[in-house]
């Protein structure tokens, strides 16, 4: 090993402390880099790989009934390879640990093979034995959510008739990735249920012998879609089809997409921010470390080594620190990688799901420490190079304090001697102060950011299940039914208030741009569940024309004033132009709302509703529930306490956990910031606290004139900070929020003071083990040493 | 190389800074210095003897005038045949031995022999400084004088043609200054170096065949020792 490699290791071992924080930094931003497109390239690889080996149709057809026949017409659609047909319905589960009876869709497989699209993944047990009506298969998560294993019994209500059924077998679906309740968004294993059983039994629950009422088509690859479906709407339109729809539009696939492409829009824009702050920190710590190398690279100049040769030796180091970070980092990024899709797996069925690291999020993460922390070492070997070997040898002319001598009169009456000493450094040296004061301000920005994020999390759930429903219980119906039943609602002892609410199916479009959701009719002016303006104020429904929430308005790209094209896939599917009233504020879904009557006479439906909203008292909870429950046409009961809870848990998992490991981030990325501004500060000075004591200050004099200057950078970079820190967050914000819901980047005052705490925290720790060192020095040594 | 002349000098001048805060550290200097010679540079703080021995060992470059190794012209070198001199003819002991702390005394010493073309084996060098028992200390764990002798071994470890010395006993006590002396003028006498020391000392001049005056950035005067004194009998 040549000496200066010899030189190199014992000065990584020297600065360690140092070394430590700036590898710390390159580390966590190579983490996130690696953790976020590991995740992405994870969960659409494992989702494609599912995809295909369960056969997962291209296209859904619904329709009401139609002959076993059709599916052959189905069949010669162009670029159609396979053909599916089931019977779906929806069911209801019994379970006596249960006070409602929990939501369930109902699937028929085929009897005498695998089906052909659709396939299920049997975790336990068996498929239905041939001819046995009574035998089902049964969606895994939602088993294990009630504790139901094969050879259990469960009482099921189809199509009115309650019948006790007998599970097989545990499955997973690719259909069923991301299951919720009907009409809503949140995941909850335990309040929807899947039931797959034999096709003749369900056929002869739901009237279906003979005919499906839904298909599948699998497409062959580069087959254009559209085309397909709109084939399948006309060979279905005369038994009853309401639309085709291709994969992109079912539900749960949705969803994974959404979280998918969110996660990708994540980790195209979060890490690269969290990297430019550390690569830009890296170079002022760098440039800074070589500026106090100066009189070593004097000396080995001096003695005839090249600047070529100089250079590298310096690139060493900075790339055994950067390499180093990274690498650290990059391990790091697998194993929360590792972690993070553990909590995916929560959500997303998968029956495998492993963590695997996209190289290029590696390779990225490297070149740009190095690139970075070698610019830094760059800059300053340049200007050293400049030098004589002569000139570097000798320590740097003392800066030239004296003009400040004006100012230095003016407060030497207002400051004692070591004060004046910090002022007139930060006022002579500004160019260094200010590398520090940037470093710290970036610290702060990412601080504030990351903490705004939070807020805007609690923002969020507060403006969703405070603000816009101020409901208790919401109430589906069977179909929609006569408005009346308000009445009925109304009577039952304990509603304080109960509102008509009716969801219609519809697809949405803008010229090219289209949305699969449902319009809300509310009351002209609700109180239950409102749609709200910028300023949260609450919107009126206008007697004519449609509110777009500002999600749907961006999808659709569209604005109010201008003509929306609704098809409506229910009933009579009419389509109309109804114009854009207004555009109201959501954070959670994209709903888009009419007023309730002008809604039911665009269907020609006059005193429909779907569902209702109620306000109860809570005592009488359990004793509203049983009534509702005993409603023939009432089909589900929503609480909006869990679905508080239910959201508030996905928010903490997922793409929504990763801002707990960005906080952490942030805060490892202040820390060795501060703490290298502080490092450098000592390294700078330390001839010169030596001399102070050596003339007679004590340890703590001396210490006030290093980090009085560290606490004066601090607090003008808090303002700066705070700043940077609000523009941040409308990037990270962005970053964070996906279709399913928005996170605001709010300006919270109480955010930006706990920042301040973390940079103050991070600056005394920094400050007491600097002054730790100060204190242990030996005079003599400092006095003698060249750094 | 006895006989030739190892540097010459014609008006040589430097200039620190410009216009009213400029500082002439040297004046036009005109000087040779004999192959082989050890030469003294004595004088006052500020007089110009550091300036001067920095330019001829290219470490710094005059304002004006012309400087020669041998037929080499110093002063029309670029920054890469200036690195090619220092590499490959000189050495360099300085007041405050410039060690690298971080690296023991024969790495010290290897961080030179490393890039010499023909240089001894460092363990060889540090033996003639006499400090063979202390190889692998560290320069914190040295005495000054020690330190001073592995800066010596260092400069010496390439066998340079000439070797330069910036008061290499300004931070050493008298016994210990003498023995670094001692070993000074071994190393001239074995391999017959040249070697230029800048001092305070006016009594080290004793051991020197020559003495260069030097005062207000010019030479006052030059003497030539008829008889050289050993650094023992040097009155410190």
């Amino acid at each position: 090993m040549s000496p200066l490699d010899h030189k190199l290791l014992r000065d990584l071992w020297r600065i360690k402390g140092q070394a430590l924080a700036i590898g710390a930094v390159i580390g966590v931003g190579v983490m996130m880099l690696v953790m976020m497109t590991g995740l992405v390239s994870s969960l659409g690889e494992t989702r494609a790989a599912y995809y295909e080996r369960y056969r997962l149709a291209d296209v859904f057809v619904p329709v009401k009934r139609a002959p076993e026949r059709l599916a052959s017409h189905l069949a010669q659609i162009s670029g159609v390879a396979a053909v599916e047909t089931r019977i779906s319905g929806r069911a209801l589960i019994d379970l006596p640990t249960q006070s409602l009876p929990v939501q369930a869709q109902a699937l028929s497989v085929p009897e005498r093979r695998r089906p052909a699209l659709n396939d299920i993944y049997l975790t336990h047990g068996r498929f239905p034995a041939l001819g046995r009506t009574e035998e089902i298969i049964l969606l895994q998560s939602f088993a294990e959510a009630h504790d139901l294993l094969p050879g259990d019994s469960l009482m099921a209500t189809m199509n009115g008739s309650r019948r006790e059924f007998k599970i097989t077998g545990l499955a997973q679906s690719p259909e069923f990735l991301y299951v919720t309740a009907p009409g809503e968004l949140v995941p909850d294993d335990s309040r929807f249920g899947v039931i797959w059983m034999n096709r003749a039994g369900l056929a002869a629950a739901y009237d279906l012998e003979g005919a499906f009422n839904e298909v599948l088509l699998g497409l062959t690859r580069g087959t254009a879609v559209e085309a397909v479906l709109d084939r399948a709407d006309q060979l279905m339109s005369p038994y009853g089809g309401s639309g085709a729809y291709p994969l992109a539009d079912h539900f749960s696939n949705r969803f994974i997409s959404e979280e998918i492409s969110g996660l990708e829009a994540a980790s195209k824009g979060v890490p690269p921010i969290f990297l430019a702050v550390a690569a830009f920190l890296l170079y002022i710590v760098i440039s800074r470390m070589v500026q106090s190398e100066r009189e070593e690279i004097g000396l080995m100049k001096a003695f005839g080594y090249t600047d070529l040769e100089v250079g590298s030796h310096y690139f060493k180091l900075i790339l055994v620190i950067a390499v180093g970070g990274a690498l650290a980092g990059c391990l790091a990024g697998i194993a929360s990688g590792r972690a993070m899709i553990g909590l995916y797996g929560i959500y997303f069925k998968f029956p495998f799901l492993v963590f695997r690291l996209d190289p290029a999020s590696f390779v990225t993460g490297v070149m740009v420490s190095v690139v970075s922390a070698s610019a830094g070492g760059l800059w300053v070997l340049r200007r050293v190079f400049a030098l004589t070997p002569a000139e570097a040898m000798r320590p740097p002319a003392p800066a030239d304090y004296s003009r400040s001598g004006g100012l230095g009169k003016t407060l030497s009456a207002l400051l004692d001697q070591p004060s004046r000493m910090v002022l007139r450094r930060l006022t002579r040296q500004p160019v260094r102060m200010l590398g520090a004061m940037i470093g710290i301000a970036c610290g702060m920005g990412l601080s504030v950011a990351m903490i705004t994020i939070y807020a805007g999390f609690d923002r969020t759930i507060d403006l969703t299940f405070s603000v816009v429903d101020r409901s208790d219980v919401g109430v589906t119906f069977t179909q929609p039914v006569s408005d009346k039943t308000m009445f009925e609602l109304r009577r039952i002892k304990g509603v304080a208030r109960a509102e008509p609410v009716r969801h219609v199916s519809v697809v949405l479009r803008n010229g090219v741009h289209s949305y699969r959701g449902a319009i809300t009719g509310l009351p002209q002016a609700p109180v239950l569940n409102r749609a709200l303006d910028e300023s949260s104020a609450p919107i009126e429904m206008p007697q004519s024309g449609v509110v777009l929430s500002s999600v749907l308005a961006d999808i659709l790209k569209i604005k109010a004033g201008e003509l929306l094209t609704v098809e409506v896939r229910e009933g009579r599917q009419p389509v109309l132009q109804i114009p854009v009233a207004s555009v109201a504020q959501a954070l959670l879904g994209a709903p888009a709302y009419m007023d309730l009557s002008a809604l039911n006479q665009i269907l020609r439906e006059p005193g429909r509703v779907s569902g209702a909203y109620l306000s109860i008292d809570r005592t009488r909870g359990d004793e509203i529930y049983e009534l509702l429950q005993d409603m023939p046409r009432v089909a589900g009961l929503s609480l909006k306490e869990q679905a508080r809870l239910a959201f508030e848990e996905l928010m903490n998992t997922g793409a929504g956990a990763m801002r707990y490991v960005m906080g952490a981030i942030a805060f490892v990325i202040t820390f060795g910031i501060v703490y290298n501004a502080a490092r450098i500060a000592y390294a700078e000075r330390i001839r010169d606290l030596a001399s102070l004591r050596v003339i007679g200050f004590s340890k703590a004099e001396a210490a006030f004139v290093l980090l009085g200057e560290l606490a004066v950078v601090t607090l003008i970079a808090l303002p700066f900070g705070a700043v940077l820190g609000y523009y941040l967050s409308f990037g990270i914000a962005a970053g964070f929020s996906t279709d399913l819901y928005q996170i605001p980047a709010v300006f919270d005052p109480v955010s930006y003071g706990q920042a301040m705490l973390v940079v103050i925290a991070a600056a005394v720790v920094s400050g007491w083990l600097v002054k730790r060192d100060l204190d242990r020095s030996d005079l003599i040594d400092a006095l003698k040493t060249r750094e | 190389m006895q006989g030739s002349t190892a540097f010459r000098t014609r008006g040589l001048t430097k200039v620190y800074g410009s216009g009213h805060s400029a500082v002439h550290a040297l004046r036009g200097v005109d000087l040779e210095i004999p192959s082989g010679d050890i030469v003294v540079l004595l004088g006052p703080s500020g007089s110009g003897k550091s300036t001067l021995l920095n330019i001829i060992g290219g470490l710094d470059r005059g304002t004006e005038g012309e400087v020669y190794f041998r037929d080499l012209c110093l002063s029309d070198m670029t920054d890469g045949e200036l690195t090619r001199y220092r590499r490959d003819h000189v050495g360099f002991v300085f007041q405050f031995y410039n060690l690298m702390p971080s690296l023991t005394a024969r790495e010290n010493v290897e961080l030179v022999t490393e890039i010499a073309q023909d240089p001894m084996d460092p363990d060889e060098a540090l033996a003639l400084v006499g400090l063979r028992e202390r190889v692998d200390h560290f320069p914190a764990q040295l005495s000054g004088g020690e330190q001073q002798r592995v800066a010596i071994a260092r400069a010496i470890a390439k066998r340079p043609e000439v070797l330069f010395c910036d008061e290499p006993t300004g931070a050493l006590d008298s016994q210990t200054g003498r023995a670094v002396l001692e070993v000074l003028r071994d190393v001239n006498a074995e391999t017959g170096s040249t070697i230029l020391m800048v001092t305070h000392n006016a009594n080290t001049a004793a051991m020197a065949d020559r003495v260069i005056y030097f005062a207000d950035g010019s030479i006052r005067e030059v003497v030539e020792n008829a008889e050289k004194l050993s650094p023992s009998e040097i009155h410190w």
